[in-house]
């Protein structure tokens, strides 16, 4: 009898505990990000792409319980990037001072989800705002998912919605002189919608693979306002792309863990959209766990897409046509991307600080057929 | 155009690999799935890949089905 009061006492504290709003975890995410190349779109498809970004977000999730047992989890995040840019200094040549030669950004969001674990299924909402000099934006998100009988397999759905505001920042020698103040820009809407399905399912102790499927719809302003176009003639322009695009992305995971030691991550994914561009991209990774707790990760990564109908180099536009970019983003290529990672998990804690749960650490090269090159290297530190 | 077949055919066929590993599933119980549950076995985009995703987003005319984001935000360089 002593027994089982003892266990009710226990189990009351439990649930009270649970009932509390409670830490879950907290991710520190820092990455810097390097590149260079000679095809920058702001001086018309020739030129520096050479650009830094340095990158810091931190997340934080709390949870609790409400009174019919289900789980409500609160994520907090906010990002911020500094980056500098040797194209966008060129937007306006006789300042070092222009628009975008270096910016920094800042986004928060917000994000609540509620799971009743025992009908296996989760909803959820997020917001998010983003800002820099000449760009803002807000997203807003709701999601649904739902787990089978067996626990095994789960579907989900997610609409999300951006609603963006792009500054009008024109190349100098194409600017309207006499407009009033220099940093008043006028301002023009972009619209973000999607959709999205996933199902995910675990075939056995080992393998679990994932189909996802996106529509996405933009409208609006989706060129830049300071990407110039040469033509044929020597004049330049102002990049003029469609104000309508409809991309369809479906994707493939399956990860496997080979005997004890090793994980096999994959990806694939098919992209169409109505601009012209159609790709493929697939990575693979070896997770190699040296010990239970430490673990590398080699990684590869090849892309390849065909152009967009609206791309052609540097002078090679008409004035026959409707929309024209030099923008090399846009155009024909293939890009190979590797690189390795580790991460470390010892049970207590890192530095033996219990609270320090994971440290991860990844370095990645990107190599684009067009010549542009990167590299980046990223820093995971989680807080449990 | 070109390309666009042999990229629905990998698709097709990946497609069709899963469906044959669904079609022999096997239902695992909560003890089984101390592997499953490998924090590196995740399906979902990892923390760690926030930043790779959105530079491939950027500097790639596609996007989406890999956790990265789809819209919001310039890209602008």
């Amino acid at each position: 009898m002593i027994a089982a009061l003892s266990q009710g006492s226990r189990n009351t504290d439990s649930v009270y505990k649970k009932r509390k709003l409670t830490f879950e975890e907290a991710n520190l995410v820092s990455s810097y990000y390097r590149q260079d190349g000679n095809n920058a779109a702001v001086t018309g498809g020739i030129g520096s792409e050479k650009l830094t970004d340095f990158s810091n977000s931190i997340d934080l999730k709390l949870s609790r319980y409400d009174q019919r047992g289900r789980k409500h989890s609160f994520t907090g995040e906010l990002g911020i990037d500094h980056y500098t840019s040797a194209s966008s200094d060129k937007i306006d040549p006789s300042t070092i001072s222009s628009a975008s030669h270096a910016d920094t950004r800042f986004y928060p969001s917000l994000g609540w989800s509620m799971e009743n674990e025992a009908k296996g299924s989760t909803i959820g909402a997020g917001v998010s705002f983003s800002t820099e000099f000449d760009y803002k934006s807000f997203g807003a998100n709701i999601n649904f998912a739902q787990k089978t009988k067996s626990r095994s397999g789960e579907f989900n759905a997610k609409l999300q919605a951006y609603f963006d505001q792009v500054s009008l920042i024109y190349p100098i020698e194409l600017r309207n002189r006499g407009n009033g103040d220099d940093d008043d820009y006028a301002t023009t809407p972009r619209k973000s919608f999607s959709g999205s399905l996933g199902w995910s399912q675990i075939i056995n102790r080992k393998l679990q693979v994932m189909l996802e499927g996106e529509l996405v719809y933009q409208q609006g302003y989706l060129g830049l306002p300071f990407h110039r176009v040469y033509f044929t003639d020597n004049s330049v322009h102002v990049e003029n792309l469609p104000s309508n695009r409809l991309k369809i992305p479906l994707g493939v995971r399956a990860n496997y863990f080979i005997g004890d030691r090793f994980i096999l991550r994959t990806w694939y994914r098919h992209y169409h959209d109505d601009w012209g561009i159609n790709s493929n991209a697939m990575q693979v990774e070896t997770v190699v766990k040296i010990t239970p707790f430490f673990s590398i990760t080699p990684f590869y990564r090849f892309y390849q897409q065909t152009a967009a109908d609206y791309f052609a180099p540097y002078k090679s536009h008409t004035g026959a046509d409707t929309y024209f970019t030099s923008n090399y983003d846009l155009s024909k290529f293939s890009s190979h991307f590797f690189g390795a990672g580790f991460r470390i998990a010892p049970p207590e804690g890192i530095f033996k600080i219990q609270r320090l749960n994971s440290l991860e650490m990844r370095y990645g090269h990107y190599k684009r057929s067009t010549g542009l090159n990167s590299d980046i290297v990223s820093l995971n530190i989680k807080f449990h | 155009m070109k390309n666009k077949v042999p990229g629905l055919i990998i698709f097709f066929c990946a497609v069709s690999c899963i469906a044959i590993s669904l079609v022999s599933c096997t239902t695992v119980k909560e003890y089984q799935k101390n592997k499953l549950n490998d924090a590196e076995m995740q399906l979902s985009s990892r923390k760690i890949e926030k930043t790779e995703l959105n530079f491939q987003s950027y500097r790639e005319g596609a996007s989406g089905a890999n956790g990265g984001k789809t819209g919001g935000g310039c890209g602008c360089n």
